[in-house]
């Protein structure tokens, strides 16, 4: 096994539902541990079922995964999904527990971790999104903002190899957005992004992969992607109003 | 008859009474009504007795006697069933300010309303200085079974969500012009409520999507444990003990 | 309605906590046997969606308006084991979160209001969907009846434990028509709603409604440019069509034998009696332990009328064994797994 094992290597992956209808055409691609990745496509390109491959929600298609070396399947499910911490995008599906903190504890206790050390994971999480003074708060209580970053918590207790956030800034207010943008960059763990929020993408991922019609259509650093207006046209991926790529400094 | 339910009795506090371990508090609260229950209703002096016993509760608590008695208005419907007693009630009869009445079912009357409130009162008193967690962690460890807790658990977390969703739906309705106001209109309340059952189903499935992708493989994890000492057991038991003294009093006297 | 401390004593209140209890984990198994791992997230949503359209307001006209029990619409939704299920965490969290219904009265309650509503909606519901064509339409129509029955049958089962423990001696002739007869109205609109909802349901998603399973339009899948139907994931049993002729034919015949027939039998004591008469045997007849019920003497106490009574009887004599039976027979059938959803994801 070669000395940097890629966080992620997705390999000839092809997926159709029981209803016939395919959405992947073989994907391939690999992400390196630490690196900060967008994916972006338009509707229907197939993202969410590419998302759901990779902690082996669903499986049955050709193509594999690898998840620092390991692979997706029945043997090592419950490692896998420790080291895939997916943050879907309603936080209300994700905070299912009575109070803040033992949403944050499920996901360790689940793991089998306990008592004392399942405290100190629930106050770390929680204190690298910010929201360590609501431990005791229910979820409803919280804005969405808030709950957001508390749904980002829940997967980082767990101490996951690489973090999928689908729509991580979809319905946030720019204050918001610009928190979790802090939160995601003080992070040392690997970031895929599923967004069609590109100025964020750009903000915070030095690559982007443009998925669609169920195949990888573009991997390379996200200015150039976001600069080349005929492969954006071919994708349906269009620029905020006023939005010039070429301008921006990267602060990734 | 469902229109009532929406507001919790919880009232935050630093009681003694809010400190009991959950557990304790339910196990106290139910003993205390199978007493109240078991008392003869001809001792009508012992059901005065259990109100002063929980009025003392009450005050222990914090909890203050109007919030205590606007709760007991949910009781309304079976009052007005009490009251209808006297009037239809067999056995014999006699007379009350004109009206004729049967003694069986004025002291039934007395029996239902007695043991109604009180049963009533206790529930306001445990569910106001019990928070919502606490009471399904005390559940728990009742030995109710841990799938029907978690259920209730879903039920709680998730009430709040869908009962928004169906303001929502009713705003969008009345945004269009919509106004209920007979049986003809029906039709589309009852859509409202397929579409919100459809959400709320594939709400259920997206948590349990979520719960997976959290490493859930069937069973909750064990994230909290509820003990108590011996002297939270008897703080707790105080209230039933003192209650059944009265019923013994009652039966024997 | 929601029955308080002290309104049925306490042997009666005893012995339907233990059928409660019973009833709720026999759902507790049926349930996580439907819904395997998904059953705690799903029975908890489907019941935050019963409290929540319980407090949804039909108007009926002029101010008043009225709710939903759920019982009927959660068996035909969900099934009959997560609709009891539901139903009876409902009712539990509003017997301790709101005080409504006494904390020793759960076991009548539930019993009433989960139970008994749930079991006859869905024995009605499977009984008219067997007899009727396999159509969305008489999918709605069963459910409307399902759910006009299992009211007015919830208004009996409370008037019976009412007759059984209830603490007041209040002629039961009475309270069975007071009860019974308001809560036909009420199951009017009950069924009305349900009827609409199941339907609004299977319009848009077929596939979640449990009584609709069956339904289902066949999976096509186009094969070498050719249209094929996909192979069925369940089988149906071969002897299924004969089943519903044998069904219908017996309710019918039952109901008018007991109910009809009865109204004209012969006051005349019956052949056994007759001989214990010219025998003097029967002098020596004790009385039975349950000849003090409101059905005893195969009459409805209090209803004048001997053979209006024999006949009221029979009815509910022939209702009462019919759900009976049905439970029985339906909890312990064996249960088919199958999941022929198209979005079904493999975890």
């Amino acid at each position: 096994m070669d000395p940097v094992t890629a966080s992620l290597e997705v390999s000839g992956l092809a997926f159709a539902y029981p209803d016939g209808h395919q959405a992947l055409f073989g994907v391939d691609f690999a992400v390196a541990r630490g690196e900060r990745v967008a994916l972006l496509g338009p509707n229907g390109a197939g993202k969410t079922t590419l998302v759901l491959h990779l902690n082996g929600i669903l499986s049955g298609g050709t193509g594999s995964v690898k998840v620092a070396g390991l692979p997706v399947g029945r043997r090592h499910m419950a490692e896998i999904r420790r080291r895939v911490g997916i943050v879907f995008q309603d936080p209300d599906d994700q905070l299912f527990m009575p109070s803040v903190r033992e949403d944050v504890a499920f996901g360790p206790a689940a793991a089998g971790v306990k008592e004392a050390e399942l405290e100190e994971r629930v106050d770390r999480a929680l204190a690298r999104v910010g929201m360590a003074e609501f431990r005791d708060r229910p979820p409803h209580h919280l804005s969405f903002g808030q709950r957001r970053r508390v749904a980002v918590a829940t997967v980082l207790a767990m101490e996951p190899e690489i973090l999928v956030l689908d729509e991580p800034s979809s319905n946030l207010d720019p204050a918001s957005r610009r928190e979790l943008a802090d939160i995601l960059r003080s992070l040392d763990v690997t970031v895929l992004m599923v967004t069609h929020d590109l100025p964020y993408a750009l903000e915070l991922c030095p690559r982007s992969l443009i998925l669609s019609d169920g195949t990888i259509a573009a991997d390379g650093p996200t200015g150039e992607l976001l600069s080349d207006d005929a492969l954006m046209r071919a994708h349906r991926l269009e620029l905020p109003f006023g939005f010039d790529p070429r301008s921006v400094t990267m602060g990734a | 008859m469902g229109a009532g339910h929406a507001h919790r009795l919880y009232r935050h506090g630093h009681s003694p009474v809010h400190a009991l371990p959950p557990h304790t508090k339910l196990a106290a609260t139910f003993a205390f009504v199978v007493v109240v229950v078991s008392t003869p209703r001809e001792a009508m002096w012992a059901f005065g007795l259990y109100a002063v016993l929980l009025a003392s509760v009450a005050y222990a608590a914090g909890v203050p006697a109007g919030f205590l008695l606007k709760r007991l208005l949910i009781e309304v419907p079976f009052v007005a069933f009490a009251v209808l007693m006297p009037f239809v009630a067999e056995g014999e009869r006699i007379e009350v300010l004109g009206l004729s009445l049967s003694v069986n079912g004025l002291w039934g009357a007395w029996n239902v309303l007695a043991k109604g409130t009180l049963g009533v009162a206790a529930s306001v008193l445990l569910a106001s200085t019990t928070e919502l967690r606490e009471l399904l962690l005390g559940l728990q460890r009742l030995k109710l079974p841990p799938l029907l807790v978690q259920i209730a658990s879903f039920m709680i977390r998730y009430g709040d969500v869908i009962t928004d969703e169906m303001r929502r739906m009713r705003i969008a309705r009345e945004s269009r012009g919509f106004e209920a106001r007979g049986v003809k209109h029906w039709g589309v309340l009852a859509k409202s409520a397929g579409a919100l059952f459809i959400r709320s189903y594939e709400r259920g499935e997206r948590v349990h999507l979520a719960m997976v992708s959290r490493g859930y493989a069937g069973s909750m994890p064990v994230i909290d444990e509820v003990t108590a000492s011996r002297a939270q057991w008897s703080y707790a038991f105080a209230l039933p003990f003192a209650a059944l003294v009265v019923c013994v009093l009652g039966w024997t006297l | 309605m929601h029955v308080p401390d002290g309104f049925i004593n306490a042997p009666v209140s005893a012995a339907t906590g233990v059928v409660a209890a019973g009833a709720v984990a026999l759902s507790l198994r049926g349930a996580r046997r439907e819904l395997d791992e998904r059953t705690a997230p799903l029975a908890g949503l489907v019941a935050a969606f019963i409290f929540a359209v319980q407090m949804l307001n039909f108007p009926v006209a002029a101010g008043t308006s009225g709710h939903l029990l759920g019982g009927a619409l959660a068996a035909i939704l969900v099934g009959p084991f997560t609709g009891v299920l539901c139903v009876s965490v409902v009712l539990l969290m509003q017997g301790i979160l709101f005080a409504d219904g006494g904390l020793t009265a759960l076991g009548v309650n539930i019993t009433d209001m989960a139970i008994v509503t749930t079991v006859v909606a869905y024995a009605v519901f499977r009984g008219l969907v067997k007899i009727l064509p396999r159509t969305r339409r008489s999918v709605t129509v069963a459910s409307f009846a399902a759910a006009l029955l299992s009211v007015p049958a919830a208004a009996l089962a409370f008037t019976f434990l009412y007759a059984v423990g209830g603490t007041t001696d209040v002629a039961i002739g009475k309270v069975a028509t007071a009860m019974i007869g308001v809560h036909v109205l009420i199951g009017l609109g009950e069924a009305a709603i349900t009827a609409l909802t199941v339907g609004a349901v299977i319009a848009v998603r077929p596939d979640l409604v449990y009584g609709a399973r069956g339904l289902q339009q066949k999976l096509k899948l186009r094969v070498n440019g050719e249209l094929v139907d996909a192979p069925d994931a369940q089988t149906v049993p071969v002897a299924a069509r004969s089943h519903r002729k044998v069904w219908i034919t017996g309710l019918a015949a039952s109901l008018v034998l007991a109910g009809f027939v009865s109204f004209y039998a012969s006051a005349n004591p019956d052949g056994l009696e007759k001989v214990a008469a010219d025998k003097g045997i029967d002098q020596r007849t004790k009385e039975h332990a349950n000849s003090d019920s409101p059905l005893a003497d195969y009459g409805v106490r209090d209803i004048e009328d001997a053979r209006l009574s024999g006949g009221l009887a029979g009815v509910i004599g022939v209702g009462v064994t019919v759900v009976a039976g049905s439970a029985v027979f339906w909890t312990v059938r064996r249960r088919r797994t199958d999941d022929t959803s198209p979005t079904s994801t493999s975890v």
